[in-house]
C-alpha cells in the first residue's frame, strides 16, 4: 500500500532540476500579461479597425457618387477663365468626423474593457488559474491598466492616421479623375501637424486626464459582485442627485463634467470649428493644471485599491 | 525539511469556523491525502496554504508566509484549485506559450510530450475541448512545472475512471521524485490509497485523524466477526462496528492480527472504512464510538 519505490522517477534527474529554474524578469511577465489581455479582448483592436474600414468604404462611396455640383463651384472671371473650387460641403469635415468616430469607439471599448477586466476573471473562475502562476496582483492590475492608459491611445492614433491617409489618397485620386480642384484639401489638411496634435490630445486627455476614470472602472470591476457597469456609474450620479436635493448645489456634477470635458481649452473638436486641430492648451499649461495631478493621484489610489481587492477577492 | 508548518491556524467566516486552530507539519517529499466531507474546511486549508486567503495563527510553506510572501512562493508552488478554471477563450498553444513565458520552472518539452499522448489539438480553444481534455491540458501544464509543492484540489472531479487511473499513475511515475511534496484532496479516496504516503482527515474545521500510510497499514484491521464470537470481538474494543448483510464488521486500532483471527475473517480496511469510523457516516447519523486513541488535533507527518 505504500508507494513503490521502484516505480519512481527518472524524469527529473538532479542536473535538470536546477537548470529548469531560469530567471524571468518582471518586464517579461508584464509583456505576457499584456499579450494575454489582447488574446482575451480582441475587441480592443477589432472594433476600431472595423469602424475605420466602414469610414473608408463610406467615404469612398460618397466621394465617388456625390454630385459634382455639391463639390465644386464654377466661377468665370473677367478674362473668361473658368475655375472650379470645392465648396458647399466642407472638404475637411470628413477627416475630423473620422478621427472623432475612431476616438469614440476606442473610448467605449476602453470603458467596457475596464469594467470587465477584473470582474470577468472572477466570474468565470479563471482567476484561480492566473493566481496559480507566479504573476503578482500588481503586475496583473498594471497590465490591465496599461490597456486604456497606453495601448488604446497609441492604437487610436495609428488607426486614425492610417485611415486619414487612405481617405486623402481616395479624395485626391477621385477628385483628380473627376477634374475637381484638390487645392482646398491640401491647404486645409496639414496631415503631419494634425496627426501630432491628435497624438498630443490622445496622450494628454484620453490617457492622462481620463486616468482616474479608467482606474475607477478597474476598481469597481475588482470589487463588484455583479453588474459592474451600474456600480461604476450609478453611485456617482446618485451622489450628485442627492447633493442637488439636500444642499441645492451641483459640485458633484460640476466635478464629473470637468473630469469628462477636460481642462479649459483642451477641446480639439469643439463645434467642428477647429479644422486645423489646434489645441489651444499648451503642454506647459496642461502640465500646470492642478486637476491633472489631482486626477493622477486619485488614479494611483484607485489602482492600489484594485490590487488589494484582487488579492482578497474570491471567484464569484 | 519541512514543507508545510502550521500552528494554531485559524480561519472563520463570520460566526462559522472553517479552520479551528489547526497544527500541521508536512515534511518534504510526502504525498498527503487530505480527506474530509464537503464543507469540512479542506478548501479553506488549501487556500491558506496557497496564499489565497488570510488567516490567523502561524503558517509557513517552504519557509514563507503564503499570505504576505505569495509572489515569491508561487515560483515554487503549483496547484490545480478546481477543474475547468482554464480561461475558455484561450488557445492550447497560447496557454503553453503563456506559461512558458512567465514561469521560471516550466519545461515546455515536457508539456508537449504530455499533450502528445492526448488528442488535444494545439489550435483548439479551451471552450472547444471536452471536460476531460480541459483537465488533461491543465494537468499537463501543471505537471510540467518543476514545483516543490503541488496542490491538487479534486483534480479528477467529473472525469472517468480510466482517466483518473492514468492520471494518478502518471503523477506517481512521471512527477513524484521524493523531493516534491504533493497534497491531494478527493472524494474518491480509495483510488489514491496506493499513491499516498500520509493521510489526514479533516471534519468541521478540525484535523480528526492523521497518520502515515505505513502506520495505517499496520495499525488498522477489520474483522468480519462470526456471529458466535461477536461478544468476544466486542470485548477487544473495536473503534467502530457496522452491519453488512446481517454480519457485524468491526474495525480495530492496534489490536494484533493473531488475536482477531479466531473470531472471523480479518482484512485490511480501506481508507474509506476508517474515514467513516472517524468522521461518521453522513447518511447514518448514528453515534459512532469515539476512537480510544487520543484524537489528534494536530498532525505531524512522519519524518523522512
Amino acid at each position: 500500500m505504500t508507494p513503490q519505490t521502484d516505480a519512481l522517477p527518472t524524469s527529473f534527474p538532479e542536473a535538470t532540476r536546477t537548470a529548469t529554474a531560469r530567471r524571468v524578469p518582471e518586464t517579461s511577465r508584464l509583456f505576457w500579461s499584456l499579450r494575454r489581455e489582447l488574446w482575451e479582448n480582441r475587441a480592443i483592436y477589432i472594433a476600431p479597425l472595423a469602424v475605420a474600414a466602414l469610414i473608408i468604404l463610406g467615404f469612398f462611396y460618397s466621394t465617388l457618387r456625390m454630385p459634382a455640383g455639391m463639390l465644386i463651384s464654377t466661377t468665370v472671371d473677367t478674362n473668361g477663365v473658368v475655375t472650379h473650387t470645392s465648396h458647399g460641403i466642407d472638404p475637411i469635415a470628413p477627416y475630423t468626423i473620422a478621427a472623432a468616430l475612431i476616438m469614440g469607439t476606442t473610448f467605449l471599448v476602453g470603458i467596457f474593457y475596464c469594467l470587465d477586466a477584473l470582474y470577468g476573471e472572477r466570474r468565470d473562475r479563471s482567476i484561480l488559474f492566473w493566481k496559480s502562476l507566479p504573476i503578482s496582483d500588481l503586475t496583473t492590475v498594471l497590465s490591465k491598466a496599461a490597456i486604456p492608459l497606453v495601448l488604446l491611445p497609441l492604437l487610436t492614433w495609428v488607426i486614425t492616421v492610417v485611415t486619414q491617409s487612405i481617405m486623402l489618397l481616395i479624395n485626391v485620386t477621385v477628385y483628380h479623375a473627376r477634374g475637381i480642384d484638390t487645392g482646398p484639401i491640401h491647404s486645409g489638411l496639414p496631415l503631419t501637424q494634425n496627426s501630432l496634435m491628435l497624438l498630443y490630445h490622445l496622450v494628454a486627455i484620453h490617457a492622462l486626464w481620463y486616468a482616474p476614470i479608467w482606474c475607477w472602472f478597474l476598481l469597481v470591476s475588482a470589487w463588484a459582485r455583479r453588474t459592474p457597469l451600474l456600480w461604476a456609474t450609478l453611485p456617482p450620479l446618485a451622489l450628485g442627485v442627492l447633493e442637488m436635493i439636500t444642499l441645492r448645489s451641483g459640485h458633484v456634477f460640476e466635478f464629473l463634467k470637468y473630469r469628462f470635458h477636460g481642462p479649459e481649452g483642451s477641446d480639439v473638436y469643439s463645434g467642428g470649428q477647429s479644422m486645423s486641430m489646434q489645441m489651444p492648451l499648451s503642454p506647459a499649461h496642461f502640465l500646470a493644471t492642478p486637476g491633472l495631478w489631482a486626477g493622477l493621484a486619485l488614479a494611483a489610489v484607485f489602482l492600489a485599491a484594485a490590487v488589494q481587492l484582487r488579492r482578497y477577492r474570491n471567484p464569484l | 525539511m519541512t514543507c508545510i508548518e502550521a500552528h494554531g491556524l485559524h480561519k472563520s467566516y463570520g460566526s462559522s469556523v472553517a479552520l479551528n486552530s489547526i497544527d500541521l507539519n508536512v515534511a518534504e517529499g510526502r504525498i498527503l491525502g487530505l480527506i474530509g466531507p464537503n464543507g469540512a474546511g479542506k478548501t479553506t486549508l488549501l487556500n491558506a496554504i496557497l496564499g489565497l486567503t488570510s488567516f490567523s495563527g502561524s503558517l509557513s510553506v517552504l519557509g514563507r508566509n503564503p499570505w504576505t510572501q505569495r509572489d515569491q512562493l508561487m515560483n515554487d508552488v503549483a496547484f490545480v484549485a478546481d477543474v475547468a478554471v482554464l480561461p475558455r477563450w484561450m488557445r492550447v498553444s497560447d496557454a503553453i506559450d503563456f506559461v512558458a513565458g512567465i514561469h521560471p520552472r516550466f519545461d515546455r518539452a515536457k508539456a508537449e510530450a504530455f499533450l502528445a499522448r492526448t488528442t488535444i489539438k494545439r489550435t483548439s480553444k479551451v471552450r472547444e475541448l471536452s471536460k476531460g481534455m480541459v483537465a488533461q491540458l491543465h494537468l499537463a501544464l501543471v505537471m510540467s512545472i518543476d514545483a516543490k509543492l503541488l496542490v491538487l484540489d479534486e483534480p479528477t472531479l467529473g472525469l472517468d475512471i480510466l482517466f483518473r487511473k492514468q492520471f494518478y499513475d502518471s503523477l506517481l511515475n512521471d512527477y513524484f521524485d521524493h523531493h516534491r511534496t504533493i497534497v491531494i484532496t478527493t472524494h474518491q479516496i480509495d483510488e489514491i490509497q496506493y499513491i499516498l504516503t500520509d493521510l489526514l482527515f479533516i471534519n468541521r474545521g478540525n484535523l480528526v485523524f492523521g497518520c502515515s500510510m505505513e502506520d495505517f497499514d499496520t495499525r488498522y484491521l477489520e474483522l468480519i466477526a462470526n456471529p458466535a464470537q461477536l461478544a468476544a470481538a466486542r470485548a477487544l474494543k473495536p473503534i467502530q462496528e457496522r452491519q453488512t448483510f446481517g454480519r457485524s464488521i468491526l474495525l480495530y486500532d492496534r489490536v494484533p492480527r493473531e488475536q482477531l483471527l479466531p473470531l472471523g475473517d480479518v482484512r485490511t480496511p480501506s481508507i474509506a472504512d476508517v474515514f467513516v469510523a472517524f468522521v461518521g457516516d453522513p447518511n447514518q447519523p448514528a453515534p459512532y464510538s469515539p476512537p480510544p486513541t487520543s484524537m489528534p488535533s494536530s498532525y505531524t507527518g512522519a519524518a523522512q
